[in-house]
């Protein structure tokens, strides 16, 4: 761990390094952790002046994106400086014809949108939570529905830009999709939640923009009708670019998306309800809640709900949906590659929250999947194991360690302490 | 014997406590056959070749090494193009052919579990009766192994559409250069903490040993449509792929081939592609049928917008596999009209591709070098295939000079040394063309985290590794461990 502190003189090699440096205020906590100061750098040569100055001075860095879900994870051990890196927000290069785009990491997932969304294009990555960041969209390796066609971030990222914790800046990968030249440096960076570099610039391949779209949704009464509602989509014809589920209290509905040409879709479209039967119906508008995660994410402190991760094979899913109903948790999610999110209500006791975060897990990890507590108020995350078995931790920890070997970046926020 | 002897023999020992007889090759002439790998002109005999059964006998070889300090290098079939499965000559070359069980076909949740000397194609053979199959689909897949997939990246002709072997790879059993076990990833994506398998998967054996892999199965399409376009010039070709691009279809595949891989493949398999094309397109529509007859429409009209004289559509599987046969035979196909070729693999933009194949073009010229041209035209992947006869003297030298400013013109416009074929032996020296000194040291802290002996295919990918525990970027003269006589210049 770290061991410096922020004297004054390390205050002005801050601020030295980079053009906007001011106190920590309210709104800047990382999780009830209160950083030092925030550096605001304009470029990626600043947040290396900036990475420098911390490692001179032994200080903990935390980067924020543009903090719209500082608070996942556990908190850091400690926040000397907060490194912001939403002044890097420009879209730097959309070339068309290549399906492929530029970005600055502290651009907004929505503004980038915009720009690739003028060429006909977009980048397969769904907004999971307004106002994210690229960086943090790639830090957290977020995700929603449109995973079944796309795959996520790690499947797009073509190209990465970082700053070491020792303020050196490298590159990997490129600008082209087909690059086996050296590691593949990107994939290690994506899920990192900022605990091994500061990612500052980004290059995705993209994909066109639908013509057409259109969902088609059925009521599903109990486990079973689900889990074969989910199987017959998969296994049809229908090329669905997402296959969701949205579920509480026992029941809930099943909903299909298809994306492609006109004609297209309405052919599939058809295929799809041909395969769920009359109970289905057809709309151009995504069902309630959409991507959106099934908890408050204005909540905040105490009033936070206890928002869980479930991987699980998928041949899972009924029992996952069985644990999800005893548990209490209403749950929603990409059924279609067996990725879920669910949540257990604010306020639910700590005794009752780890008797279902045990449970799910067992199903989980049963079905060789995980859970993950991805949100939840201080005394959950103090009281239960956030991340759970983690395989090849050792191997992680070795990786951190020659990244940052101080432990400055980020520490104690992910797994294993890490 | 010296010291690098007495270790090998401690491993061979080891080896011969571990695994069946013929399991442990040291005869001079058999441990011969394993000199190179599909890269031919290096060569070297590896001191011990094992042949494990499983990967436990695996590992306990790995742990061997791993005490004595003998580098190994893992072989798959041995296919690879850029000699990295290139042996050790004091080191052991740890050989997966015997270790080819499908463990796991998993309908229900689209995977399947395998072994790492489990041969491509037959992954898709074993999940074709439950209507799946696997996506990466490199020209040799009916001989290389899934091992090899996995330490290349390997890519396809239909990685446009579907991706290469690292979106289709979800977990993997791996051993450390330590000799230890460890799961990576899972069958559910998104495994909690680093993508440890997704730095693994293209790590060219690098890293550590995969044992074990659990892949992605893919729906097998409702429809294929395969046509065979004909055009005058390879800029017409060019044109016609960047507008099926700009429509918005993505093919699942679109392949290019020019007049001399054309006359080379006509000579070597009489794939009757259209006569007199200065290039040929093979584009392969698939998915779901409503959609794919559409698609097939606007990709028909494009072509012919683009200059297309001739368009075959495949209608049944026969003439499929004529019309690709043409493309896949294309690297051996030049052994007809070439006794000596340099395969290159190199990317660019898509949209550079006329300047390229035009400077490809003048290259070829002013050298006298003939320059036969195949490649993944969506995907900006180039395969020129520069040929020459070594029985002249100076030819082969002429020949390399063209191949590596072939790799100068992918670097200027922005793309890559290689796009599936991996660095190992052969582009190391590249790396430093494409990469800063500090992005190759940033690299080397993965190396070091999980092989801080750099013994797992050392010599392989990096121009000059540093050691590990030394001070990034403070490279200055002589490398201390070389002064001291601990180290080779690498
Ligand atoms: C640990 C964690 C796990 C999450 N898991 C998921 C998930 O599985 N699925 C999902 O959909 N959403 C997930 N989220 C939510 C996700 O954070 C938000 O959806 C959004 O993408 C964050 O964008 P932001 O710009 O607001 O980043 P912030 O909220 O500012 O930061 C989010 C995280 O990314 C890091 N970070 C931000 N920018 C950079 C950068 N340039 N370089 C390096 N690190 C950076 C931060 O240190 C922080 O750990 C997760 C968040 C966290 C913290
Ligand atoms: C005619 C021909 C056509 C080809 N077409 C294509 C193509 O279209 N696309 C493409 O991508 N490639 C192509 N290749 C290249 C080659 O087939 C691939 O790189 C393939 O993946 C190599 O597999 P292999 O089993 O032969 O591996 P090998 O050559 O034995 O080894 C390759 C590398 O993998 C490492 N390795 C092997 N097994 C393991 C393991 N279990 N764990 C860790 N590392 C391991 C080795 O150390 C070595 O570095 C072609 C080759 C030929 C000869």
């Amino acid at each position: 761990m770290a061991t410096g502190t922020l004297d004054t003189t390390a205050r002005e090699a801050l601020a030295s390094a980079c053009q906007d440096v001011q106190d920590a205020g309210e709104t800047d906590g990382v999780d009830g952790v209160r950083p030092g100061l925030v550096a605001r750098p304009a470029d990626t040569a600043q947040v290396a002046e900036v990475l420098k100055a911390a490692a001179a001075h032994g200080l903990t860095v935390v980067p924020r994106g543009r903090g719209t879900k500082l608070s996942w994870g556990l908190p850091p051990a400690s926040a000397d400086v907060l490194l912001d890196v939403s002044a890097l927000d420009e879209v730097l290069d959309h070339a068309a014809g290549d399906l492929i785009v530029v970005t600055q990491a502290g651009a907004r997932l929505a503004d980038l949108q915009e720009v690739v969304a003028r060429g006909g294009q977009r980048l397969a990555i769904d907004e999971t939570v307004p106002g994210a960041s690229v960086g943090g969209t790639l830090a957290t390796n977020t995700s929603g529905p449109r995973r079944v066609a796309t795959g996520t971030a790690r499947d797009l990222l073509i190209g990465i830009t970082v700053v070491r914790a020792d303020g050196v800046i490298a590159k990997a990968g490129g600008r082209v999709v087909k690059n086996v030249a050296g590691y593949d440096l990107g994939k290690l960076l994506v899920g990192s939640a900022g605990t091994l570099a500061v990612i500052t610039d980004a290059t995705f391949r993209l994909h066109p923009l639908a013509a057409a779209h259109r969902w088609v949704s059925m009521p599903v009464p109990g486990v079973a009708e689900a889990h074969a509602a989910v199987q017959a989509v998969v296994h049809g014809q229908a090329v669905p670019s997402a296959v969701e589920v949205d579920w509480a209290e026992g029941r809930g509905a099943v909903s299909v998306l298809l994306e492609g040409r006109e004609e297209g879709v309405a052919g599939r479209t058809a295929t799809v309800r041909g395969l769920l039967g009359d109970a289905s119906t057809e709309s151009d508008d995504a069902p309630a809640g959409g991507a959106a995660y099934p908890w408050d994410l204005a909540a905040t402190g105490d009033r936070r709900a206890t928002a869980l991760k479930l991987t699980f094979a998928l041949s899972g899913l009924a029992d996952v949906l069985a644990a999800a109903t005893d548990s209490g948790a209403v749950l929603r999610g990409s059924a279609g590659v067996g990725v879920a999110y669910a949540a257990l209500a604010t306020g639910t006791p700590l005794e009752d929250v780890r008797t279902a975060v045990d449970r799910l897990r067992r199903v989980c990890t049963g079905h060789g999947g995980s859970l993950v507590v991805v949100d939840a108020p201080s005394a959950v995350k103090d009281g239960v194991d956030v991340w759970g078995p983690v395989p090849a931790l050792d191997l992680m920890r070795r990786v951190k360690d020659q990244f940052d070997p101080d432990h400055r970046l980020s520490p104690a926020r992910y797994v294993g302490g890490i | 014997m010296g010291q690098a002897g007495a270790a090998i023999e401690a491993v061979t020992r080891r080896a011969r406590e571990l695994l069946p007889a013929d399991a442990v090759v040291t005869d001079r002439a058999r441990l011969r056959t394993y000199e190179c790998d599909g890269l031919a002109h290096y060569r070297v005999t590896p001191a011990l070749v094992v042949l494990p059964r499983d990967a436990a006998q695996l590992a306990g070889v790995v742990r061997a090494c791993a005490e004595q300090g003998v580098p190994y290098v893992a072989r798959g079939a041995g296919t690879g193009l850029s000699g990295g499965a290139l042996p050790h000559a004091e080191g052991v070359l740890v050989v997966t052919s015997q270790m080819r069980a499908i463990t796991d076909v998993r309908r229900d949740d689209q995977r399947a579990v395998v072994e790492p000397g489990v041969i491509n194609l037959d992954v898709t053979r074993a999940a074709t009766p439950h209507g799946y199959y696997y996506a990466p689909d490199p020209s040799s897949q009916q001989i290389c192994s899934i091992g090899g997939n996995v330490a290349e990246n390997s890519g396809g002709a239909h990685c446009l559409k579907y991706g290469f072997t690292t979106n289709h790879v979800v977990g993997a059993d791996f051993v450390t250069s330590a000799g230890e076990t460890v799961a990576l990833g899972g069958t559910a994506p998104d495994a909690p903490g680093y993508d440890l398998l997704g730095t693994v998967v293209g790590s060219e054996g690098t890293l550590g040993i995969v044992t074990s892999v659990t892949v992605r199965l893919v729906r097998l399409p409702e429809e294929v449509r395969t046509i065979l376009v004909g055009f005058e010039s390879t800029d017409q070709a060019g044109a016609a792929t960047s507008a099926i691009i700009a429509a918005g279809i993505v093919p699942a595949a679109i392949e290019m081939m020019d007049a001399l891989a054309i006359e080379a493949a006509e000579a070597a398999v009489q794939c009757n592609y259209p006569h007199g094309a200065g290039a040929v397109l093979v584009i392969e529509l698939d998915g779901a049928s409503v959609e794919v007859e559409q698609e097939y429409a606007e990709v028909e009209r494009l072509c012919t917008e683009n200059g297309a004289f001739e368009q075959r559509l495949a209608t049944d599987p026969a003439e499929r596999a004529l019309i690709w046969k043409g493309r896949k035979s294309a690297f051996a196909a030049v052994g007809r009209i070439s006794p000596d070729y340099i395969v290159q693999d190199g990317v660019i933009p898509r949209t550079a591709l006329p300047q390229v194949l035009r400077a490809i073009a003048d290259l070829s010229g002013t050298s006298g070098v003939r320059v036969a041209n195949v490649f993944h035209a969506g995907d900006g992947n180039l395969h020129p295939l520069v040929l020459f006869d070594d029985a002249v003297e100076g030819a082969g030298d002429a020949a390399e000079k063209v191949s590596g400013a072939i790799l100068d013109l992918c670097i200027e416009h922005g793309g890559s040394i290689t796009g599936e074929h991996g660095v190992g032996m052969d582009k190391a020296k590249y790396m430093p063309r494409m990469y800063t000194d500090e992005d190759l040291d940033t690299m080397q802290l993965v190396r070091c985290a999980f092989d801080p002996q750099s013994i797992s295919n050392p010599g392989k990918v990096f121009p000059t590794p540093r050691l590990c525990g030394e001070v990034p970027g403070r490279r200055k003269g002589a490398h201390p461990a070389q002064q001291a006589g601990l180290a080779e210049v690498f």
